[in-house]
């Protein structure tokens, strides 16, 4: 354990562990948190699709809008979304070292989102939209 | 090892860089490990295809009828073949992190055969799912 003598750190900051970003080991908890949450929802969904297989429009909106399918593709669009752009984020990181790493960070943001509200708007759309 | 010798430069700057991934022989681990980053960005782009599904379903018949004339199509069911594939491998490559996050499977051994495993059950699982698949529809 290092002196507080020898450390410009306050014993607050080395407490709380939030590191110069203020954000700690929550990107890799977060990364860690979707992973676990997704087995089972890319299971289910694989399920789903496979469900889904060669159904006609009537079929799809009656599977799609079943509570238990609805609740599972809006759980798996969530955390998979979020786990995509973590994960992205991380790759970007890695390979682009230039000014154009801000925009693709914030561009990775933005299509992660994206799908995430295009994908939730669908399932609610089909759900409570009286198609 | 590679060296950055730019002459001019001064002493701090001239330092070994890491070799580059074309220098190592290639091992399960190394292949594996590329292959979770590949199909993670795979899947990146491959939720678009839900994305599709799900708008055209909300747009209506004719939508939803051209989704799935494309997704029923050789293209269409090559796309989705792979993306079946890499969803399963990037899931089976993320239960293999787990192991390494309580601590376990660090031993050469160990690594070898998970590796070996993620590609083994990725593929076995990828044929189970296409076999339902057809069974189904």
């Amino acid at each position: 354990m290092a002196s507080t003598k020898h450390t410009l750190r306050t014993p607050l900051s080395r407490v709380r562990g939030l590191g110069s970003a203020r954000s700690g080991t929550s990107h890799f908890w977060h990364q860690r948190l979707t992973a676990v949450a997704n087995v089972p929802l890319a299971l289910a969904f694989i399920a789903i699709v496979v469900c889904a297989t060669g159904s006609g429009y009537e079929e799809a909106l009656a599977l799609v809008r079943s509570p238990l399918v609805a609740i599972l593709l809006l759980l798996f669009i969530l955390s998979a979304a979020y786990h995509m752009r973590l994960g992205m984020q991380v790759i970007i990181e890695d390979y682009v070292h230039s000014g154009a790493k801000v925009a693709a960070v914030i561009a990775n943001t933005f299509f992660a989102v994206l799908v995430a509200a295009a994908a939730v708007f669908a399932v609610l759309k089909i759900t409570f939209g009286g198609m | 090892m590679a060296e950055a010798n730019v002459p001019g430069t001064r002493p701090e700057d001239i330092r070994p860089l890491s070799p580059h991934l074309q220098i190592y022989r290639w091992t399960w681990t190394m292949a594996m490990s590329v292959a979770h980053r590949i199909t993670g960005a795979a899947l990146y782009v491959g939720s678009l295809l839900l994305v599709i599904w799900l708008l055209a379903l909300a747009s209506g018949p004719e939508a939803f009828e051209t989704a799935q004339w494309f997704f029923g199509s050789f293209l269409g069911r090559l796309i989705l073949f792979g993306y079946t594939w890499a969803l399963l491998h990037h899931m089976l490559g993320g239960i293999r992190h787990f192991i390494w996050d309580v601590g376990l499977g660090f031993d050469a051994a160990s690594r070898h055969t998970l590796a070996r495993l993620t590609l083994i059950a990725s593929a076995a699982l990828t044929f189970l799912v296409w076999v339902i698949g057809y069974a189904v529809s």
